[in-house]
C-alpha cells in the first residue's frame, strides 16, 4: 500500500520558499532593464488632437518615445476580440496605444522607454496630449437611454444582447397564482491582486529568439499573441510565468496592451525592457467587474414553488469587449442556481460605458447571478410568509435527478447540465452549521436590548473545469526525482502541492521526490490557463494520466527486469516489488536508467542499473517500435463539458443601531467540489473567497463621479477588506458527490467562495433591518441612509417585518 | 508611482538641521517617519527640492513627563513607543487610548507622534489629543528662542499648520488631566485601521461628590481643525453615573460641522458624533471614579 495522499490535508509545499521571501515575481527579474512609464488618458470620452513629446526628449537617460504612429503591422491594428459570440453583435477593442481616441480614464496613450522607472515617469510628465472632450457615458443607466455614445458608431451603446431563454415566461407569469417584481443593483469591484500585471522581455538578436516574463494566469496564450502581433516565428518565442502574486482573473485577459508593447519595444532597441504596473494603473487601466442592474420579475404558488423568472439585467462592459461576453454568459447560466425551474428568460444587455473595461473576476458574473436568484427567493419568502429555508428547499433540484439538463448553453459551448450533486442534503446541512432553527428566537431576544441580528442564506452551483483541454507531462529522472508539468499558470492555488499529491498517489512515488513546474512554455507548449476553477479539474487530471503511463511503462520495464507478470507488481515509496516477494524489488531510479538504453555509466545509479542490462534480441532495436527512451509520460485531459460544483452560505449579521456599523457574528458554509484532493487548500479557497465575497458585499464599490473620474483609485479609498474585516471563524462542512466526468471524480473549488456573500449579507441585512435591501454593498453610512428613511415611511420595509411587529404587539 | 528627484540632507544635530532648513527656506521638507511625506512623493503630489532627514540627529527620542503631569514627546518617537510607554500612560492614559488607533503595527513602528501632528491632518488621532489637552508645539528656527504653540494657534486648517519656512517641531507637549477628571476615546472607522469617519476624545471633570463639573470633546475628521468643545451645559451638576449623556451627544452633534466624502456622509457623521460622545462620556467619568479619589 502506498502512504495515502489524495484527500490529505498536507501543509502547502510552496508556503515556506513565498513566506521567506525566495519568491520570484516578475519585478524581481531584470535589474538592469529599461524602464517603461505610460501616459495614460486623464480622460473619458476625448479625441486625442495632438501629442507633444518635445519636453520629454530632453529628458536625460530617455531611449524612445512611442504613440500609435509608431505602431506596424499587427501591432496598429487593434487588440483581438478573444471570444467572439453570436450575441457580441457590437464588439470593440482599443489598441496597443490609442489611435485617435481615448474610451476611458487610464486608457495608454504614449510609452515611454527610459533608464528607469523613475526617469520614465519624469520624461511622462513632460508630454502634453491635446484632447477635444466628448460627453462621457457613466452607469448603465446613461448607457441605456444613449443620450451620448461610448463609440460614436454604436449609438445605442449595446455591444451585445444575450436571451437565454426555456419554457414560456410570459404565459406562465399570467398564470402564476403570485408574482414579484423588483430592481437591484450590484456595484462594481476588481480582482485587486496584490501584484499588478508586469512584463519583461528579452531579444537575443543572435539567436532571434524572444523571453518574456509577464504576470499572467495563460503564458502560452500570451506566447501565440506575442507571435502574431509581433510576426514572429512561434518557436523563436518563449513566455514564461513566474511566480504571479495573485490573478483572481484580471491575468486571465490578453494580450494586455504592454505585453505586446514591451516585448516590441525590447526588440526595437535591442535592451531588455520591463514595466511593473503599479497601482494607480492598475485602478484605472487594467479591469472591473461585478456592476449590474437588474429587473426581474418572478411567478411563483402558494408553496413557493418558483413558476416562471423573467431577468432583464444590464451589465456594465466597461469601455470595451476583449474578452467577449463571457461574464454576461456566466450570469445568465449560472442565476439559475441549484433549482428547477420551467420558465426561464433571462436578457442581459451589454452596455458600453467610458470605464475601465469589465472582464471576469473571481465568480465572473456568477455572484450576480446568485445575486438574482437568492434575493428572488427571499422576496418569495417574505410575500408568502413562509421560512426562507423552507422555499429554497421546495424548489432544490434532488439528488436523484441527475444529470439535470437546464437546456442552456454555458460559458464553455456546451450544454448546461449538472453531473451530480446534492443539494437537499446541503441545505439540511448548513442549517444545522449556522443555527437556523433556533435563530428567530436569538434575534427577537437581541432585539428585545436594543441589539440588531440577521440572518441569511444564499446558494449557488459553480460550473467548473471548462475545457477544452490541459496536458500533463510526468518524467523520473535517473536520480528518481520526479518532474511534473503543466502548462497552465499558479497563482498562489497550491499547485505544487495538489499536483504533487495526485501524482505520488497515482505513481507510488514519496512526495518529497516530486518537482512541480506550472506555466512554462520551455517545459508545456500546450495549455489554456488558469481560471474558471479549471486547474484542478483539468490538470490535476491530466497529470493523473500522465503519471499512470508512466507507472504502467515502469512496471512493464520491471516485469522484464525481475522476471514476473506486471500485474503482480506494485510501486510503494518509489520502489517496485512484487507483491508477495519482499526480496524482489526495483528502485524506480533504476527503471529510469533502464528506460534509456543509452546509458553511459556517469554515476553508481547508471552502474548500478547495468547489472539488470540484458541484450535485445539480434533482431530488435534497442528501442521498440512502440517505445521511445525514458520514463516519462504525456497526457492530456479533455472534459466533454463543465462539472457543477455548489455550495451553500448562510451568515448572521448584527448592526449597532447607534453606529449602524455591521459585524458578521457567524459565517457557515457548506461546500461541495466532488473529491476533495487536499481539504486544507480548499478551505484556503473558501477563506480567501469568503473574505472576497465580505469586501463585495460590505466595502467594495469603484466610485466613477458623472465625469468617468474613479474617486477612490488605491487602498486609502478602496476598501478591500482586512483581516480584522473578514470573520475570525469561519464554519465549514465538506460534502463529496464526485464527478462522474472525470477520472479522478473531482470539481473546481477556485471561486465557490466569493460566489454568494451579497446574496447571503444582502438578506441578513435585511433580516435584521426589516427594511428591502436592492443595493449592494452597503456601508455603514448607507445603512444610516435607510434607517432614516425607514423612520420618514420612505423606505419599503419587509413584509416580515410588518408581522413581526404585529406579533410583538399582540 | 516614483518620486522625481530630490535632494537630501542628513543634519547630525538640531543645529545643523536648522541651519539647513534655514538655507532652504521653502525649498527644504522635514522627513522623519514618512509615513505621510513618502507615498505623496511617489504619487508626485509633492515634489519638494530637498528632504532634511532628522533621524539622525540624537536627542529627539525622549518621552518625558513634566513635573506637572504633562508629556513631552520629541520628534523622532515613534507612536509605537509612546504606546508602550508607561509612565506616559500613567500620567495622561488618552494617549495610548488613542494611539492604539492609529493606522497599524507597521505605520505605527515608523511614523511618529510629532509628525502626525505636524501633518496637521484632522483625521488624525494625535492632533484631537493635543487639542483637548490643551497641549502644544514646540518649533524652533535657526536664531531664535524655541517657541511654544498652543493646539488652538497650531492648527491653521486640514493638513495646514503654522509651521513656517525653516521651521522644526523639535517636540510636542501634551497637557495634564485635570484633577479629578477622566478620558476616553472612541472612534469609528471602515475597517480597522482606517482614517475614522468619526472619532472623539473625552474629558469629564467631577467634583468630589461625583457630580459632573467639566465636559470638553474634540473630534476626529468632522472639521477643519480639531476644535474643543465644551459640552458641559446639559449634565453640569448632574451625578456621573445618572447624568444626560445623550443630551451632551446631541449638543455636540449641534455644535459640529462635518463634511461629507466617499465613506460617510456628513449626516452620518453628524450622527456618530452625536453616538459616540453618548458613549465615551461614561466611559470617562467612570474613568474619573477609577483614577481619582472621588467618592463612587
Amino acid at each position: 500500500m502506498t502512504t495515502k495522499l489524495f484527500g490529505e490535508p498536507i501543509a502547502r509545499r510552496e508556503d515556506a520558499r513565498l513566506i521567506v521571501g525566495k519568491g520570484r515575481y516578475l519585478d524581481d527579474i531584470g535589474h538592469g532593464a529599461l524602464g517603461v512609464a505610460f501616459v495614460r488618458s486623464p480622460h473619458a470620452n476625448a479625441r486625442i488632437l495632438d501629442i507633444d513629446v518635445s519636453a520629454a526628449v530632453e529628458v536625460a537617460g530617455v531611449h524612445a518615445i512611442y504613440s500609435y504612429e509608431d505602431l506596424d503591422g499587427a501591432m496598429a491594428q487593434p487588440l483581438p476580440v478573444l471570444i467572439p459570440h453570436p450575441s457580441l453583435t457590437a464588439p470593440r477593442t482599443g489598441y496597443p496605444l490609442a489611435n485617435g481616441s481615448v474610451s476611458h480614464v487610464g486608457e495608454p496613450i504614449v510609452m515611454v522607454v527610459a533608464d528607469d522607472r523613475y526617469l520614465a515617469e519624469d520624461a511622462a510628465e513632460r508630454i502634453v496630449v491635446d484632447y477635444e472632450f466628448r460627453t462621457p457615458v457613466v452607469g448603465v443607466e446613461a448607457a441605456e437611454r444613449a443620450d451620448s455614445a461610448v463609440h460614436e458608431d454604436i449609438p445605442d451603446n449595446v455591444a451585445a444582447r444575450l436571451v437565454q431563454e426555456f419554457g414560456d415566461v410570459d404565459a406562465a407569469l399570467l398564470q402564476a397564482p403570485h408574482t414579484v417584481s423588483f430592481t437591484q443593483t450590484i456595484e462594481r469591484s476588481a480582482s485587486m491582486p496584490l501584484e499588478g500585471k508586469g512584463v519583461h522581455a528579452r531579444w537575443d538578436a543572435v539567436d532571434e529568439s524572444l523571453r518574456v516574463y509577464t504576470s499572467t494566469q495563460t503564458s502560452t496564450s500570451v506566447r501565440a499573441a506575442i507571435a502574431t502581433k509581433l510576426d514572429l516565428s512561434l518557436d523563436r518565442v518563449e513566455v514564461i510565468a513566474p511566480d504571479v502574486g495573485g490573478g483572481f482573473g484580471v491575468k486571465i485577459v490578453h494580450p494586455w496592451p504592454e505585453e505586446l508593447l514591451i516585448p516590441w519595444a525590447a526588440i526595437r532597441l535591442g535592451r531588455e525592457v520591463k514595466w511593473a504596473e503599479d497601482r494607480r494603473e492598475h485602478f484605472v487601466s487594467s479591469a472591473h467587474e461585478r456592476g449590474q442592474l437588474q429587473r426581474i420579475t418572478a411567478g411563483y404558488d402558494d408553496e413557493g414553488r418558483l413558476l416562471a423568472l423573467d431577468a432583464h439585467i444590464l451589465h456594465d462592459h466597461g469601455a470595451y469587449t476583449p474578452y467577449g461576453i463571457v461574464v454576461p454568459i456566466i450570469t445568465s447560466t449560472q442565476l439559475l442556481g441549484p433549482y428547477r425551474l420551467a420558465n426561464y428568460r433571462c436578457q442581459v444587455d451589454s452596455v458600453y460605458t467610458n470605464t475601465v473595461i469589465v472582464t471576469p473576476y473571481r465568480g465572473a458574473g456568477r455572484p450576480q447571478g446568485c445575486f438574482a436568484m437568492e434575493r428572488t427567493m427571499d422576496r418569495v419568502a417574505d410575500d408568502l410568509g413562509l421560512d426562507r429555508a423552507a422555499v429554497r428547499e421546495i424548489n432544490l433540484i434532488r439528488a436523484d435527478e441527475f444529470p439535470w439538463d437546464n437546456h442552456l448553453i454555458f460559458q464553455d459551448g456546451r450544454p448546461l447540465i449538472y453531473d451530480s450533486g446534492d443539494y437537499p442534503s446541503m441545505l439540511d446541512k448548513l442549517r444545522d452549521l449556522v443555527g437556523w432553527e433556533g435563530f428567530e428566537a436569538r434575534r427577537s431576544a437581541a432585539a428585545a436590548d436594543g441589539r440588531w441580528l440577521g440572518i441569511g442564506m444564499a446558494l449557488y452551483v459553480e460550473g467548473t473545469g471548462v475545457g477544452p483541454y490541459e496536458g500533463g507531462h510526468v518524467q523520473v529522472l535517473p536520480s528518481g526525482k520526479v518532474l511534473v508539468s503543466t502548462g497552465l499558470t499558479s497563482q498562489g492555488q497550491g499547485h505544487e502541492t495538489a499536483f504533487a499529491q495526485i501524482v505520488a498517489e497515482e505513481l507510488g512515488v514519496p512526495i518529497e521526490d516530486i518537482e512541480v513546474h506550472t506555466g512554462d512554455t520551455r517545459r508545456f507548449a500546450y495549455a489554456v490557463g488558469t481560471f474558471a476553477s479549471r486547474a484542478a479539474v483539468m490538470s490535476g487530471n491530466a497529470v493523473a494520466l500522465a503519471a499512470r503511463a508512466v507507472r504502467e511503462k515502469a512496471l512493464r520495464i520491471a516485469a522484464e527486469v525481475l522476471e514476473v507478470d506486471a500485474a503482480d507488481l506494485d510501486i510503494v515509496d518509489g520502489v517496485v516489488g512484487v507483491r508477495g516477494d519482499p526480496g524482489a524489488v526495483l528502485p524506480l531510479s533504476s527503471v529510469a536508467v533502464l528506460s534509456n538504453p543509452l546509458r553511459y555509466a556517469f554515476d553508481e545509479a547508471s552502474r548500478a542499473a547495468t547489472q539488470f542490462a540484458r541484450f535485445a534480441s539480434d533482431d530488435q532495436p534497442p528501442v521498440a517500435d512502440d517505445d521511445e527512451p525514458g520514463l516519462e509520460g504525456r497526457d492530456y485531459y479533455s472534459p466533454v463539458r463543465s462539472t457543477f460544483a455548489s455550495g451553500a452560505h448562510a451568515v448572521i449579521v448584527e448592526v449597532d443601531p447607534g453606529t449602524c456599523a455591521v459585524t458578521i457574528e457567524k459565517y457557515a458554509v457548506v461546500h461541495d467540489c466532488g473529491r476533495l484532493i487536499n481539504p486544507r487548500i480548499v478551505e484556503g479557497q473558501i477563506h480567501g473567497g469568503v473574505a472576497q465575497g465580505v469586501g463585495g458585499a460590505l466595502y467594495e464599490v469603484m466610485a466613477y463621479d458623472e465625469t468617468g473620474q474613479l474617486q477612490n483609485a488605491s487602498f486609502m479609498d478602496f476598501l478591500m477588506p482586512y483581516v480584522s474585516e473578514v470573520p475570525q471563524r469561519i464554519d465549514i462542512g465538506h460534502q463529496e458527490t464526485p464527478s462522474p466526468l472525470n477520472p479522478l471524480g473531482i470539481k473546481g473549488a477556485g471561486e465557490a467562495g466569493v460566489i454568494p456573500g451579497s446574496a447571503a449579507i444582502a438578506a441578513a441585512l435585511e433580516d435584521a433591518l426589516g427594511i428591502r435591501i436592492t443595493s449592494m454593498p452597503l456601508g455603514p453610512s448607507q445603512i444610516y441612509d435607510l434607517i432614516r428613511a425607514a423612520q420618514d415611511g420612505t423606505a419599503e420595509m419587509t413584509l416580515n417585518s410588518a408581522r413581526r411587529s404585529q406579533e410583538e404587539s399582540t | 508611482m516614483k518620486p522625481p528627484a530630490f535632494g537630501y540632507a542628513a543634519p547630525r544635530s538640531v543645529e545643523e538641521a536648522l541651519a539647513v532648513l534655514a538655507d532652504l527656506g521653502h525649498d527644504g521638507k522635514v522627513l522623519a517617519g514618512g509615513q505621510s511625506l513618502i507615498p505623496l512623493l511617489s504619487m508626485r503630489l509633492t515634489a519638494p527640492h530637498t528632504l532634511v532627514d532628522i533621524n539622525r540627529i540624537p536627542g529627539l527620542a525622549d518621552v518625558t513627563v513634566a513635573e506637572d503631569g504633562s508629556v513631552i514627546v520629541g520628534a523622532l518617537v515613534r507612536h509605537a513607543e509612546l504606546l508602550a510607554h508607561a509612565q506616559a500612560f500613567e500620567a495622561l492614559p488618552l494617549l495610548r487610548r488613542a494611539t492604539s488607533n492609529v493606522a497599524h503595527a507597521t505605520v505605527r513602528n515608523r511614523g511618529t507622534t510629532c509628525g502626525s501632528v505636524a501633518h496637521a491632518d484632522p483625521s488624525g488621532e494625535m492632533t484631537a489629543i493635543l487639542a483637548i489637552t490643551g497641549g502644544s508645539v514646540q518649533i524652533a528656527a535657526a536664531g531664535r528662542r524655541t517657541r511654544d504653540v498652543g493646539a488652538r494657534e497650531f492648527f491653521l486648517g486640514p493638513l495646514e499648520s503654522c509651521l513656517g519656512p525653516g521651521e522644526l517641531a523639535v517636540s510636542v507637549r501634551f497637557g495634564a488631566p485635570a484633577p479629578r477628571s477622566g478620558s476616553a476615546f472612541l472612534e469609528l472607522a471602515r475597517r480597522q485601521g482606517d482614517y475614522a469617519m468619526c472619532g472623539v476624545a473625552v474629558t469629564v471633570t467631577l467634583d468630589d461628590s461625583a457630580e459632573v463639573t467639566t465636559v470638553r470633546a474634540a473630534y476626529l475628521s468632522v472639521g477643519p481643525v480639531p476644535d474643543v468643545h465644551d459640552l458641559t451645559a446639559p449634565v453640569a451638576g448632574q451625578r456621573y453615573s445618572t447624568a444626560d449623556w445623550r443630551a451632551a451627544g446631541e449638543l455636540a452633534a449641534s455644535l459640529v460641522e462635518p463634511e461629507g466624502d466617499l465613506h460617510a456622509s456628513a449626516d452620518y457623521r453628524r450622527r456618530l458624533v452625536s453616538v459616540l460622545t453618548e458613549r465615551a462620556l461614561p466611559l470617562a467619568a467612570a474613568d474619573a471614579v477609577a483614577r481619582t479619589q472621588v467618592a463612587a
